[in-house]
């Protein structure tokens, strides 16, 4: 039991640094305290003052403005990339689970398959690479290996609770295909998709941050944590200012890190028997 | 037995289906590439007869498939067939002899730059491996024998860190701290033997977080069971019930996972090595794949990469079959 009072109260953590990230991210332009752009060469390597909040970078760029700014540039991957691939995994989900046969054989022996066998975050290197990099091709990418998961998950609870009775007395009652699907069995495999998209923003905002750091995802004026991380590791950057790298790998931490616990929490609220471990 | 046949024949079919996806995939994912690629890669001032000739070497003038739907003059679209002269049959033949084409910037066979560089990354992925184990054991079985403590919640919330801060992050800290600050070890490289131990902690991490939580449930739920309470009674030390009895069984749900991370580490190993310019299949595909936009190059990492991760998993799968034949029938 302690241990579950412990888990829980890292959701509270996780929905804290959330709601403040979504903040910020919201009214960036007013929080931020200087142009995020703007290079001031004698201005450089400067440590966290009352000037800088969190330093200057290599150009003299203000990395406090700059890390309020990449909240936005993450939130929006992230939510996106979850939303899509979450509607999209559903739909597909729910069909193959709910009509079976040749779609669901398709889906379920072929597609899933293909999906897990493959390394996601190399197949979102692979078509980036060949797409050209953008935040829009990068978000492209992020849901293309993104809805499998969602989709796994959704078929999972179709075939689960259409066998339930009152899925049979609402056929027998004579409801047709689309009501039984929406109105009766989606509802009920809603919670683990909470939990999945939770995991799932973690997630897209991780790979986010790895596909901008490896130079494929958003270009670099933008201030994406990733590329400003990308850039703050060169050998003299770390030397005189180190404060430049470890303010956006806070950032992207504590946001991985919210997200884990919000989902990781919502699992063990929602499956009582989880909680006893 | 017919099971264990029936079984091991369908993972080989899975297998052979997913290789055979992937290779389509990288073989048809270059026709998205915006622009010519040989005008991408010759630049703007190239004649028309240079383009022409290195479209022509690297197979860019063949249709890209067996079919496809060019326009008419006025506009409509028709169905063309072109045989065997395409990109894809191509491609899969010179795979079938060993032959990944030549890369578009200095015109080496694919296969030999790759297998240059894939022994640092086998051995990037191997020291990860090790050094995720050699903490996750003791760190998960010190939570699982004392599970409720402060100690287990202690090793929980390291784990989850561990597993929220991503390689890049971890990675370039390192570097600050034991070359920069302490200067104890090179920043990159492959030039010592010591210059593996950043890299392989930092694609370690994750992997030793998500196997200490493996560990410690698998260590619980073990000492709930019969043999313990055998094992305790007849006098045995509790050092020796856990790590002879208890770790025994508990490790079979976590040599799975081991086999399923060697794949992740590989593609993982693609962001530690631009870090610590640790020289394997990683850099080659960032540094001279895609920043040079060698699309040939690109395929050949991708497959290769992709080849291995599938392996692996295919392996393991097996593994975890024939250790525990409770999974077979189910």
């Amino acid at each position: 039991m302690a241990d579950s009072f412990y888990m829980s109260r890292l959701a509270i953590f996780g929905l804290v640094v959330v709601a403040l990230m979504v903040v910020v991210a919201i009214f960036a332009p007013w929080i931020a305290t200087h142009d995020v752009g703007a290079t001031d060469l004698s201005n450089i390597y400067r440590e966290p003052s009352a000037a800088h909040w969190f330093g200057t970078d290599a150009t003299g760029r203000d990395v406090f403005s700059r890390v309020v700014f990449g909240a936005r540039i993450s939130l929006q991957v992230g939510i996106v990339v979850v939303v899509v691939s979450s509607v999209v995994g559903t739909i597909i989900g729910a069909l193959a689970g709910y009509y079976g046969g040749w779609i669901d054989r398709v889906v379920s022996g072929y597609v899933f398959n293909v999906f897990l066998a493959f390394p996601g975050l190399l197949l979102a290197i692979a078509l980036v690479a060949f797409l050209g990099s953008g935040l829009n091709k990068l978000i492209l990418a992020l849901c293309i290996i993104g809805w499998v998961g969602y989709a796994r998950l959704i078929r999972g609870q179709v075939l689960k609770v259409r066998e339930y009775d009152f899925v049979q007395a609402a056929r027998a009652l004579g409801a047709s295909d689309l009501r039984i699907l929406f109105v009766h069995i989606l509802p009920n495999a809603v919670q683990p998709l909470i939990v999945q998209a939770s995991l799932g923003m973690a997630g897209a905002v991780l790979s986010e941050a790895s596909l901008s750091f490896l130079g494929l995802g958003v270009p670099p004026p933008a201030p994406s944590w990733g590329v400003m991380i990308d850039e703050a590791r060169g050998f003299n950057t770390l030397m005189s200012a180190p404060h430049v790298l470890i303010f956006p790998g806070i950032a992207i931490a504590l946001t991985v890190l919210a997200f884990n616990f919000i989902g990781d929490g919502l699992r063990e609220y929602l499956d009582p028997r989880q909680r006893k471990r | 037995m017919k099971y264990k046949l029936l079984g091991a024949l369908r993972r080989i079919a899975i297998l052979l289906l997913v290789v055979w996806t992937v290779v389509s995939l990288v073989t048809l994912l270059i026709d998205l590439v915006p622009g010519d690629p040989a005008v991408a890669i010759l630049g703007e001032q190239a004649t028309p007869e240079q383009v022409a000739q290195f479209r022509e070497k690297h197979g860019l003038d063949r249709p890209p498939f067996f079919f496809s739907f060019p326009r008419d003059p006025s506009g409509a679209r028709h169905f063309e067939w072109h045989g065997l002269s395409n990109r894809y049959t191509e491609y899969w033949w010179g795979l079938l002899h060993g032959d990944m084409g030549r890369s578009f910037r200095t015109d080496e066979p694919v296969i030999k730059l790759i297998f240059a560089r894939y022994p640092a990354t086998i051995e990037l992925a191997i020291a990860a491996l090790l050094i995720a184990v050699a903490i996750a054991i003791p760190l998960g079985v010190l939570a699982g024998r004392h599970k409720g403590t402060w100690i287990d919640s202690f090793s929980s919330v390291l784990a989850l860190v561990g597993i929220s801060l991503p390689g890049f992050v971890i990675g370039p800290m390192l570097v600050y701290l034991f070359a920069v600050k302490l200067g104890w070890l090179s920043a990159s490289g492959r030039f010592y033997p010591e210059d593996i131990i950043l890299p392989a902690i930092t694609l370690g991490a994750a992997l030793s977080a998500i196997l200490t939580r493996m560990v410690r449930s698998s260590v619980i739920e073990e000492l709930g069971e019969d043999y313990v309470r055998t094992a305790r009674a007849k006098g045995l030390s509790e050092n020796k019930v856990v790590y002879k009895h208890v770790l025994k069984n508990g490790l079979i749900p976590v040599v799975t996972i081991l086999g399923l991370q060697l794949g992740v580490l590989l593609a993982g190993a693609i962001i530690t090595e631009k870090i610590f310019g640790w020289p394997g299949i990683g850099l080659l595909l960032v540094e001279d794949g895609i920043n040079k936009r060698d699309y040939r190059l690109i395929q050949g990492c991708v497959l290769v990469i992709s080849v291995t991760y599938i392996l692996a998993n295919t392996l393991t799968d097996m593994v975890y079959r024939w250790l525990d034949p409770r999974i077979r029938v189910s």
